[in-house]
């Protein structure tokens, strides 16, 4: 049986819901920020999986500039966290809630 | 014709007044500042007298002198420029302007000895002069408006001299808050005058690009419009004229703005002589004759001008009647000398018109200096109840004032008979053109004559209160009119030094000999066939006159040659009519001498109708009708409503708004980043729920 679209999609939905949840529920920062790159990676996929479809290679270039954000990405949020961690000795976002450190 | 030495008459006195603010303020020397004062005038003199007589002068050709110093305003077929012209018209003035002026600069050499304020009152004084001689000399509307504006602003500073008393400040804030009144009306003068003709030009000067017909001269092709009220709204020459003319009485101090002109009389008695007497208070009567091309197109505006004249006349020489204070009486004097002068423009006697202005200019010079003189004397006494038997003390002052009392009166052989007469024939010879009927001319001229009687009358009690009877100021006053900065001792008078008695002198020669330059043909064809009507000669090719069709003029190109024009009119009753006139000018002047003379010669201190003493409480009435209600209605309706309820509220609201917005937004920024998590999800949510219930746009 030929993987259809709609599997592809069907799994991305559930990735990128996976990770909204996370980011919603999850108190530790690390944790949410890894649930960011779960979402973004669901895009990925639909990306691809488009591209894919419709023979198009434009959805893959797509690809590439989003994980060329994400890095980038990963970097600068990475280095907030650890300034976070190094002024208040706690990764949970609850406490980070006075808009200054 | 350009000749570039005519900016130097505006530039002297202006280079005068920025010598004496930024020198003289720190040299202090009263030498000095008054030879750079007197000498920029001089100056001035001496150029207006060359270019207007030197051989291709503007009195002596019909071309006028042209200096464009540089192109002002263009914006699309607007143009103003800065230039001046001199004519015959502006010639004659800026001649009057500058020497009469420079007197008087001479003059107040001597009378403002000692003031701390000396460099202050000449750099005004100067600028006076700079912004006079710019009002007559501008070739076009706007820049007149701005010397227009310029001598608005001197009388104002000049009037507010002595700032440290009230009544000075006070005059000051009126006469430029009521010429504001009359600026108003001559504004819109312009911009009407600008919509209609397309041009704001006196002269054409096609040297210099300009539109090939200027604001005066588009009128004489056009019909003349018709003696309706209802041309005054029509947007045509006699609602421009009508607007004009609403500047002019503001200036020239007719009804009703005439009411800033006795007050100004708190500014030094130079500045009253100069500004409120000789120059200022004419620019009016110059600006309507500038404009006659246009007036003799509107009879309904030549009619209420005539009538606001006769009545401004009649109205102020009754208050000059009553007054006690020296200056008030020339006060009045001038704004019934003024109305005088308009009531020959509003019957097209421009040139009668002008001919008063020039010889009022000398003795009206005359007897203000006079007065300050006797001011002076009397150590800044101006009562002329605490005055009497000066005759003896100050004799050269006397002497001169003399002079000038028989010209104002209208005595023969002095100045004023032959303006005032000339004006009187010619208003009762007036055709009906802006009249109802050439009946009412005999109405206007015998409202003319009462005045000139009254004239007679309260100047008679002037000279008799202050140089005849009883010796009154040695007796000490009671308080009834004590006045907390006035010297009310007894004084010893004593006469002025040369400085203020060569002016005197040289204008009470004027105003002896002034006349002779417009004697009318009517006297002067009984000792020789020579007609020698100067004034009216050199005037007559600038000025329009009544009644000449538009199309018989539309041929010649402007006035027929002016001998001929004046030959023409010399027919042998009208000579026998100006005769018998003449003679009963004389028989009032000299009966309003007398009758003042039996009245006053005894009883000098004689009690006036008290409606006339307060000036028929015209200020109360004003105060009262306008004054009064427009303050109430700033301070509760524009201020306390508009201001502070509308504008204020309108903004504190704006403010209180946007603080209460911050308010309530500040609950969102809780700092969880999860809830902000959440409510974008939220937005993402709702938006994919519109998209899919609504479809995608464009798909």
């Amino acid at each position: 049986m030929e993987p259809q679209l709609s599997w592809y999609l069907a799994l991305s939905a559930i990735l990128f819901t996976i990770g909204v949840t996370g980011v919603i529920i999850k108190r530790n920062i690390i944790a949410m920020f890894m649930c960011i790159e779960l979402m973004l990676n669901a895009v990925n996929l639909t990306f691809v999986a488009f591209a894919s479809f419709f023979q198009d290679v434009t959805g893959q270039l797509f690809v590439f500039i989003v994980m060329t954000v994400a890095a980038a990405e990963a970097a600068v949020g990475l280095g907030i966290i650890i300034a976070i961690f190094r002024n208040r000795e706690s990764l949970d976002v609850d406490e980070a809630s006075i808009l200054k450190l | 014709m350009e000749n570039n030495l005519l900016s130097l008459i505006i530039f002297a006195p202006l280079a005068g007044a920025a010598i004496n603010w930024f020198v003289g303020r720190r040299v202090r020397d009263e030498r000095f500042i008054g030879v750079v004062a007197c000498g920029s005038v001089a100056i001035s003199t001496t150029v207006a007298f060359y270019l207007a007589f030197n051989s291709a002068g503007a009195l002596r050709t019909e071309t006028p002198v042209l200096d464009h110093i540089w192109t002002w305003l263009q914006v699309g077929n607007f143009r103003a420029d800065f230039a001046l012209a001199m004519d015959r018209l502006s010639g004659t003035y800026a001649l009057f302007i500058t020497f009469v002026g420079f007197l008087i600069h001479v003059f107040a050499v001597g009378y403002m000895h000692g003031e701390a304020g000396f460099y202050r009152f000449f750099a005004f004084l100067n600028l006076f002069m700079f912004s006079m001689l710019t009002l007559v000399l501008a070739d076009n509307f706007v820049l007149m408006f701005v010397g227009w504006e310029g001598v608005g602003l001197c009388s104002y500073l000049l009037i507010g001299y002595y700032f440290d008393r009230t009544e000075a400040g006070d005059a000051a804030k009126k006469a430029f808050i009521t010429n504001r009144i009359g600026d108003w009306g001559f504004v819109l003068g312009i911009m009407l005058t600008f919509f209609v003709t397309g041009s704001v030009s006196f002269f054409a000067n096609p040297a210099a690009g300009e539109a090939a017909h200027t604001a005066l001269s588009f009128f004489r092709n056009q019909p003349v419009e018709t003696f309706t009220a209802g041309a005054i709204f029509a947007g045509g020459a006699t609602s421009i004229a009508v607007l004009l003319f609403i500047g002019a009485a503001g200036k020239s101090a007719q009804i009703p703005l005439y009411v800033w002109l006795p007050d100004a009389m708190a500014g030094p008695t130079p500045v009253s002589a100069l500004i409120h007497a000789a120059t200022m208070v004419t620019a009016g009567v110059y600006m309507i004759v500038r404009c006659s091309e246009i007036f003799v197109h509107a009879p309904t505006a030549m009619f209420i001008v005539a009538i606001i004249g006769a009545a401004t006349a009649l109205f102020a020489a009754t208050i000059g009647l009553a007054q006690n204070d020296i200056k008030k009486v020339l006060a009045y004097s001038t704004i019934s000398q003024l109305g005088y002068m308009f009531l020959a423009c509003g019957v097209g006697a421009f040139v009668a018109a002008i001919f008063h202005v020039i010889t009022h200019a000398f003795f009206k010079a005359l007897l203000f200096l006079g007065s300050g003189s006797v001011i002076n004397g009397m150590h800044h006494e101006q009562d002329m109840r605490r005055m009497g038997g000066l005759k003896k003390y100050m004799p050269i002052t006397f002497a001169t004032m003399v002079t000038g009392w028989l010209a104002i009166s209208g005595v023969p052989i002095f100045a004023g008979f032959f303006s005032k007469d000339e004006i009187l024939w010619k208003t009762w010879s007036a055709p009906a053109f802006s009249l109802p009927s050439t009946g009412f001319s005999k109405f206007l001229w015998a409202i003319g004559a009462l005045t000139a009687f009254l004239t007679a009358v309260y100047m008679t009690r002037m000279m008799v209160m202050t140089f005849w009877g009883k010796e009154r100021f040695r007796e000490t006053h009671d308080s009834k009119h004590q006045e907390p900065d006035h010297h009310h001792g007894p004084v010893e008078p004593h006469e002025s030094p040369w400085l203020m008695t060569v002016p005197l002198i040289v204008l009470a020669v004027l105003s002896t000999v002034g006349g002779f330059i417009g004697i009318p043909y009517a006297l002067s064809s009984s000792f020789s066939n020579k007609d020698v009507n100067v004034i009216e000669h050199t005037l007559e090719p600038v000025v329009a006159k009544v009644g000449e069709s538009p199309v018989a003029a539309e041929g010649e190109h402007g006035a027929v040659p002016a001998t001929e024009a004046a030959h023409a009119t010399h027919s042998a009753e009208e000579i026998s009519a100006e005769r018998i006139l003449a003679l009963v000018s004389v028989l009032i002047a000299l009966s309003g001498i007398g009758a003042g003379w039996l009245l006053f010669q005894a009883r000098p201190l004689l009690q006036m109708p008290r409606l006339l003493e307060n000036k028929y409480y015209v200020d109360e009435v004003y105060d009262a009708v306008l004054i009064q209600p427009i303050k109430a209605g700033s301070r509760e309706g524009l201020w306390k409503l508009i201001d502070i309820g509308a504008i204020d509220g309108l903004l504190h609201s704006i403010g209180e708004a946007v603080t209460e917005m911050g308010r309530l937004a500040r609950y969102l920024q809780a700092g969880f980043v999860r809830g902000y998590a959440a409510i974008i999800l939220l937005g993402a949510l709702i938006l994919i729920g519109v998209f899919a219930y609504l479809g995608f746009p464009g798909v």
